[in-house]
């Protein structure tokens, strides 16, 4: 199973992580501190695993940013390296060719989305198509809760006019 | 919609962060966030709650704490509508984990959401549960996931499935719970159920052996259905990668087969001709491909034995190891390590390969060959591979030298041939990484020296010759002072020369100026200096003529800040110039050290232990009986760790000489018994292991007469009065000499007495072995009647081992005319530390009748 999931730009800065194990609070910024050491730190030509206190941190860069995930000795580290390119193209065909900004100020979009990608450390779904179309329900759903609500409020505000 | 909020946007509030140039900048809009947010929710804010959570989120990400905003999360998602739940399910999963017990409270509000009319909000409820549920949790919703299992909508059930393997994982004993609707799931077309019903399968036979017989006995063929269909399939867009459909499903699918496999012929038998296909069919040029063939090679080997395919697998990982790829390159190492209990042979062939490896720039992959190589080295590959390795080592980067050099020592120690090679790798280990050698390893290679006496003038020469090069490497600094100390004769006088040495020409003088040099170097540490001064006293009664100059060095550390130091330079001072008539016999050389007590020691706290060739039985000429030799361990032995004092009149001298920095060694059992403390001692000054030598006699005598506390306050006085010491020395000089004990006797004890029978035990131990003890027992009869059909039998606990010799009868005379003895052998594994312990029941005949008596024996000398 996938242990966390973290993004980290080139400057050290986390961009988002997820714990599918339990980590306190403490252990999870010491983790991030210690692999961003040893993970921005790898030249551009030798492999993407690193091993790392009896587990294996699969990463993988686009840009400026780093995807890694964490797994078992026993897992395939080849799929997991499909899996975080699955998860990109699914970045990008949401927000359309997607940046480091995207992610900075719709973080919590790319949650949504991890979400949808994984789940308790194990993959979800493998057709993208699937994946965009919930999450684009979803939205729609918010989008609708809102203007119910501006209607809502016009309303109260004509009536107490 | 308030228009009286002063809230910021989430948007502004994350450019505003960003606009920040310095961390204290950041500190201070972070910090008058915070104190916005929490006025928020003090006044109950409804309408910004969820923007309050999304900004809580981003600061939490920066790693500012954000505890207090944790119940704002249980409130969004208890309100009704889904942007407040989605926004609150995601800050529960951010901002807390399974640990905290505020997650008991959102259980309800989860269970409602389990069953909300709203499939995504079931969905939103199914995700979370996955991935923060607790045990408690679990127990409480692992009803309405299982139902959840058959909703109408597959991408609820897909969740629910993975819903479940996080609640089985945390309550296995859910487990059966779920094997029936899983079952349903594997026959699903929906990829997405497909993927995670076989995750979850996989993670069920994990945790439960009858789900396992299950799956394995209803699904196997079906599951060999879907994968062919899959491989089989036409081009599907939609789940194409790289030209392979769904390669997320292949390896699923592939993993679930390697446990169903596992050791059951029959399934193993039905999945073969698609592991075939897939492994010669799947295309390799791209990474998906790679993962599906490294999926399907890792089942072949799992699953019960069919040759061709196993052929076909290591072909596939030989492949991969030439591939260019790193990546590649290290899951065929990774794999390869696997395979090496399945087809060894098949490994070797890539032995070459892999050596090189171990050179790779990539520290990853060094680091996984270092590891498969290390498997892969056996009694005759040891010198070629050995080799590679230490030449290795000149050239490798400081990250990877501490890994390789612990490798190659632990090689060199399992699988040396001969004594003279293990000495020489070793040296050259010393020379190039020195500083990474661990402090056993050079113990090790020390005892190893002191049993090689053929190559005690080669070891030092060579020594001397590094030394002189090199006198960077800590370790090697030392084993080379100390081998000058003890050999320093052998090294000027090049005596025990060995063909394939050059000869050297080094003065008395010469050997003086290393050692000094090793005691001024700024690098050395305590540890160093302590021996150096030590090899310092024993080379000043080797080398006469450099006696003085020995002296002065000695004396420069009269004034040392460092009390070890000081108090060796004052009594090694005292020794050279006042006591010229016993400094030879103080300073002999070492005895053999004794491989296995020192190979036992290691045993237990690594798993490689030094080769202990048998032959060389440690005999001491004049009788000093061997369990004495695990002090002299211990006298090399230069942890810290080392257990408080015990007060036995040994250690006062051990002190005087002991390496141990702490004032006492680990008492190995033989200071306690009052005589035993003799032999200590002996050994400590190595006096015994000279025959016929006049001198000698004078120290025993100093040990036996000194009663046992006595030396103790003097020890304590050393350091105040040195002269105190020198003192006590003199005045139990001309004491009548006594001859040496011919080895620790234990006395004899009644082992077991009743108002028929007395048993008594008589001991010995053989030399070298002190953890075992020979036990002599011999039962007398206290009664009129003749004892028949006599059986004693003997039980002790796990630490021990026992065996027993048979009797010397069965019949026992009455009235104690006659005996039966019988011998014991126990190993005692946890020798120094527990005392011998035994439990014993003695059966006999008395006119036919039959007598049990039982009983326990625990008064044992303390240190058998």
């Amino acid at each position: 199973m996938i242990h966390f999931v973290l993004l980290i730009s080139r400057q050290g800065k986390v961009r988002l992580t997820k714990w599918y194990s339990p980590y306190s609070q403490k252990e999870r910024s010491k983790v991030i501190r210690e692999l961003s050491g040893i993970v921005l730190n790898r030249g551009p030509k030798l492999c993407n695993f690193v091993e790392w206190r009896g587990h294996r941190v699969v990463y993988r860069r686009y840009a400026g940013l780093y995807f890694c995930m964490c797994i078992d000795e026993a897992d395939n580290e080849l799929e997991v390296l499909d899996i975080i390119h699955h998860f990109v193209e699914i970045l990008d065909r949401y927000f359309g060719s997607v940046c480091e900004l995207d992610l900075i100020f719709n973080f919590h979009k790319a949650y949504y989305i991890l979400d949808e990608v994984l789940i308790a450390g194990e993959f979800q779904e493998s057709s993208k198509r699937t994946i965009i179309r919930l999450l684009s329900t979803h939205d729609s759903m918010v989008e609708m809760a809102k203007e119910e609500a501006t209607s809502i409020g016009n309303m109260i505000a004509q009536v107490t006019k | 919609m308030n228009p009286f909020s002063s809230g910021t946007r989430l948007r502004d509030m994350i450019r505003a962060i960003r606009a920040c140039k310095t961390a204290a900048e950041e500190r201070a809009v972070v910090r008058k966030e915070c104190a916005a947010i929490r006025a928020a929710i003090n006044e109950n804010d409804q309408d910004y709650r969820h923007r309050n959570l999304a900004k809580l989120m981003f600061i939490h990400m920066l790693g500012y704490p954000t505890h207090f905003g944790q119940m704002e999360c249980l409130k969004l998602i208890a309100s009704p509508g889904f942007p407040e739940k989605r926004i609150g399910y995601l800050g529960l999963m951010l901002l807390l984990d399974e640990r905290q017990e505020v997650l008991m409270l959102v259980t309800n509000s989860v269970k409602q959401d389990l069953n909300h009319t709203n499939q995504y909000i079931v969905g939103l409820a199914l995700c979370a549960l996955g991935n923060i549920c607790s045990a408690e949790m679990a127990r409480d919703l692992a009803p309405e996931v299982e139902r959840l299992l058959q909703f109408r909508d597959p991408n609820i059930r897909k969740k629910a499935a993975l819903c479940s393997i996080r609640i089985i994982k945390k309550v296995p004993d859910l487990a059966e719970n779920f094997i029936n609707p899983v079952a349903a799931l594997l026959k699903e077309k929906h990829h997405g159920v497909l993927i995670t019903g076989v995750q979850l399968c996989t993670d069920l036979c994990k945790v439960s052996p009858e789900a396992l017989e299950y799956f394995r006995k209803k699904c196997t063929d079906g599951l060999v259905r879907t994968l062919r269909d899959l491989v089989n399939s036409p081009y599907a867009p939609e789940y194409d990668i790289a030209g392979i459909t769904d390669p997320f499903l292949h390896i699923r699918l592939l993993k679930l087969l390697r446990v169903l496999g596992r050791g059951d012929a029959d399934a193993s038998d039905s999945m073969n001709d698609i592991l075939a296909q897939v492994a010669t069919k799947t295309e390799s040029n791209k990474n998906a491909g790679n993962a599906i063939l490294y999926e399907c090679v890792e089942t072949i080997m799992s699953i019960e034995d069919n040759g061709g395919l196993r052929v076909l697998a290591i072909n596939i990982l030989g492949r991969f190891l030439s591939n260019r790829d790193n990546n590649i390159r290290y899951v065929a190492l990774n794999m390869l390590m696997r395979a090496i209990t399945v087809d060894a042979q098949a490994v070797q062939r890539h032995r070459a390969t892999i050596l090189e490896c171990v050179k790779d720039s990539d520290a990853s992959i060094r680091k996984r060959a270092l590891e498969l190589v290390y498997l892969l080295v056996n009694e005759s590959n040891v010198k070629p591979l050995t080799k590679e390795l230490v030449d290795y080592l000149e050239v490798s980067d400081q990250d990877f030298k501490g890994d390789l050099t612990a490798k190659v020592c632990s090689i060199i120690e399992k699988f040396s041939p001969e004594k003279s090679w293990y000495i020489d790798q070793m040296l050259k280990v010393l020379t190039e990484a020195g500083n990474f050698v661990k402090d056993e390893v050079w113990h090790a290679l020390v005892v190893v020296i002191s049993n090689a006496s053929d190559l005690h003038g080669y070891t030092v020469r060579a020594l001397f010759r590094a030394l002189q090069t090199t006198a960077e490497q800590e370790s090697l600094v030392r084993v080379a002072v100390w081998c000058i100390g003890e050999y320093g004769d052998l090294l000027v006088s090049n005596a025990g020369m060995l063909n394939v040495e050059d000869p050297i020409t080094v003065t008395e003088s010469d050997a003086v100026d290393i050692v000094e040099s090793a005691i001024k170097r700024h690098a050395s540490d305590l540890t160093t200096k302590s021996m150096a001064l030590i090899a310092l006293l024993k080379l000043s009664s080797r080398f006469p003529s450099c006696s003085g100059r020995i002296k002065d060095i000695v004396v420069q550390h009269k004034g040392s800040l460092v009390l070890e130091l000081q108090q060796r330079s004052l009594e090694f001072n005292s020794i050279i110039e006042k006591h010229q008539n016993i400094r030879s016999a103080l300073v002999e050389r070492m005895p053999v050290l004794d491989e296995a007590t020192f190979g036992g020691r290691r045993a237990s706290s690594l798993p490689n232990t030094v080769s202990t060739s048998s032959g060389t039985a440690v005999k001491l000429p004049n009788g000093v009986a061997k369990p004495s030799a695990a002090p002299l361990v211990d006298l090399l032995d230069l942890s810290d760790d080392v257990p408080a004092p015990s007060s036995s009149g040994g250690d006062f001298l051990q002190d005087l000489l002991g390496v141990n920095l702490p004032p006492a060694t680990q008492s190995e059992g033989t200071n306690q018994t009052p005589k035993a403390g003799t032999d200590v001692l002996l050994d400590l000054l190595s006096i015994g292991s000279t025959p016929a030598q006049d001198n000698n006699l004078s120290t025993p005598d100093i040990l036996s007469s000194g009663q046992d506390n006595k030396p103790i306050i003097a020890s304590l006085d050393l350091l105040a009065a040195p002269s105190n010491m020198m003192d006590l020395l003199d005045g139990l000089g001309p004491a009548p000499p006594k001859p040496a004990e011919n080895g620790p006797a234990y006395p004899s004890i009644v082992a077991f007495e009743s108002s028929s029978l007395r048993l008594t035990f008589n001991f010995s131990k053989q030399p070298g072995n002190p953890q075992t003890t020979m036990i002599s027992g011999s039962f007398t009869n206290l009664s009129s009647n003749l004892f028949t059909d006599f059986v004693f039998q003997a039980a002790v606990p796990k630490f021990l081992q026992l065996h027993l010799d048979p009797a010397s009868g069965n019949s026992l005379p009455a009235s104690g005319n006659g005996t039966i003895t019988q011998s014991l052998k126990v190993t005692n594994s946890q020798h120094g530390k527990k005392p011998l312990v035994m439990r014993l029941r003695i059966a006999y005949k008395v006119d036919g009748k039959d007598v049990l008596e039982e009983g326990q024996i625990n008064n044992f000398p303390r240190d058998l």
